[in-house]
């Protein structure tokens, strides 16, 4: 199995590390051949605007867009905003593969960033650790997304639609890999 | 409403300002750029050029050398008119030593200050005790041991200091070489030998501990001091840094969008010549740049 880290920039390194603790094959995704050959796909955590600006400027978008359509793909914090169908006002290049209504830095700024453990559906035993890091939230769903997680009722923190996987939190920052393992069984499930 | 908003409902059963919340906002920042700015228009520039943070101040480094007199920190209302005029995560730098203009930025909202030796010192013998910050903090070093005494204090991420305001990268590269190496002195050393080399350095042993066992900072470590060009960051990323930090280098020179740009692809292709290349043609004037002598080299050397 060969799954891509897209790594224009952000905490890439750190999905990869965990990636390879469950015997998979990573590659670096800079430029569009390099999503050639891959399983799977994690648009990892950074900053969106910088990540969108430069899929923009070496042509992923569209390639980006269409490996989503087809393949497994995780996207993590501003993973998730480029992976949503909708954020509102704010301007920057979206791959909108996901029914999802995305508010960036829902929590506000730096200080207002936390941790907490919370359940997730389908994952066995302890609540997740979740770090939230000037995160988004979903605020909408469309009928064919799952919800897998919620603080409330407009506050969607990890969802899945068929072979496409968002959340607004950072697995790749905790020891707990059971979310990679997760994904690990879509793309084995879906390639 | 403040300007670090009223969403604390949402997190009263969460945990803010962790080690992990602290360290994770530089985690996001790797692969990135961090530009120093002095007004909102520059702050937008930079967000538009693909920067991943800015650090707001009054004079950038480049000015402060020249003019001289005591550099302190900045005015809050120049900091929230930057706040206010982006989205990405702002920065801005406190006086070694000056706990209060930390709480003042804190209060301030900022999403990092930057405990820096490019302002006038307040304390030449204390640095902040930072783990009684919510915010998270970035500070400069020379090598292992100053490092390790900064993560020591709570500091949440690290940059090399080089040598701020000259557009020289020779400080830089020593600094990110002097930290390499010893890590990888360490990772060789058996366990009496690392009691020893702790001591020797001034670190905590169980942070030197922790280094030998990761092969890096326990923290995220930019590079900073000197760095103008796409080609002196794309250097400073294959030295093993995490992402960059440019102060006077981009609104110095000729064509600060271009150059911005050019420096923030440089830092993602880092390993690709072919890009560099491309990235590295008519970026206009360079800013011009002081060569760093013995007499030069003063912020360097503050921060104990």
């Amino acid at each position: 199995m060969n799954i891509g880290v897209l790594a224009l920039q952000g905490a890439f390194i750190e999905h990869e590390k965990m990636l390879r603790s469950l015997g998979v094959t990573v590659t670096q995704v800079r430029l569009p051949e390099h999503l050639t050959d891959l399983d799977g796909l994690i648009i990892p955590g950074g900053e969106s605007t910088t990540i969108g600006k430069l899929a923009v400027q070496y042509g992923l978008i569209e390639p980006l867009r269409d490996f989503a359509q087809r393949k497994a793909t995780w996207g993590t914090c501003a993973g998730m905003i480029f992976l949503a169908k909708d954020i509102g006002h704010d301007r920057q290049p979206l791959l909108g593969v996901m029914d999802l209504t995305v508010n960036r830095n829902a929590f506000g700024r730096q200080i207002d960033s936390f941790e907490r453990a919370i359940p997730i559906k389908g994952l066995v035993g302890d609540p997740f650790p979740a770090v939230f890091i000037r995160a988004p939230i979903a605020t909408q769903a469309g009928v064919g997304v799952e919800i897998l997680a919620q603080l409330a009722a407009d506050q969607i923190i990890a969802a899945r639609q068929g072979h496409l996987l968002a959340t607004a939190f950072h697995p790749e920052l905790t020891h707990d890999s059971r979310l990679h393992q997760y994904f690990y069984d879509i793309v084995d499930q879906t390639r | 409403m403040t300007v670090n908003g009223n969403h604390n409902r949402e997190q009263q059963d969460g945990q803010t300002g962790t080690e992990m919340v602290k360290r994770g906002l530089a985690q996001m920042l790797k692969g990135g750029v961090i530009m120093d700015v002095v007004t909102p228009e520059q702050a937008k520039i930079a967000e538009d050029a693909g920067a991943v943070a800015v650090m707001a101040l009054e004079r950038i480094p480049a000015d402060i050398r020249v003019h001289g007199g005591v550099a302190r920190m900045s005015d809050p209302d120049m900091i929230e008119g930057i706040m206010r005029a982006v989205t990405i995560p702002v920065m801005a730098k406190v006086r070694i030593g000056h706990i209060v203009e930390a709480q003042i930025l804190e209060a301030v909202g900022i999403d990092y200050i930057d405990e820096s030796e490019v302002l006038t010192p307040a304390d030449e013998e204390n640095h902040i005790n930072k783990h009684r910050f919510k915010v998270p903090f970035v500070c400069g070093c020379r090598n292992l041991g100053e490092a390790l005494r900064r993560i020591n204090e709570g500091a949440a991420m690290m940059r090399t200091k080089g040598e701020a305001g000259t557009g020289d990268v020779v400080e830089a590269v020593r600094h990110a070489r002097a930290v390499n190496s010893e890590i990888r002195r360490i990772r060789a050393m058996d366990e009496d030998e690392l009691f020893t080399y702790a001591k020797n350095i001034q670190a905590p042993y169980h942070l030197v501990k922790e280094t030998a066992e990761l092969g890096r900072l326990p923290v995220v470590n930019f590079a900073a001091g000197g760095v103008a060009t796409p080609a002196d960051a794309a250097l400073m990323m294959q030295l093993g840094m995490d992402g960059v930090f440019v102060g006077s280098g981009i609104f110095k020179s000729g064509d600060p969008s271009k150059r911005a740009k050019a420096i923030v692809e440089a830092v993602t292709h880092y390993n690709d010549p072919q890009i560099l290349l491309n990235v590295s043609r008519a970026l206009g004037e360079a800013m011009v740049g002081i060569n760093v002598t013995p007499e030069t080299l003063v912020l360097g050397k503050r921060g104990w």
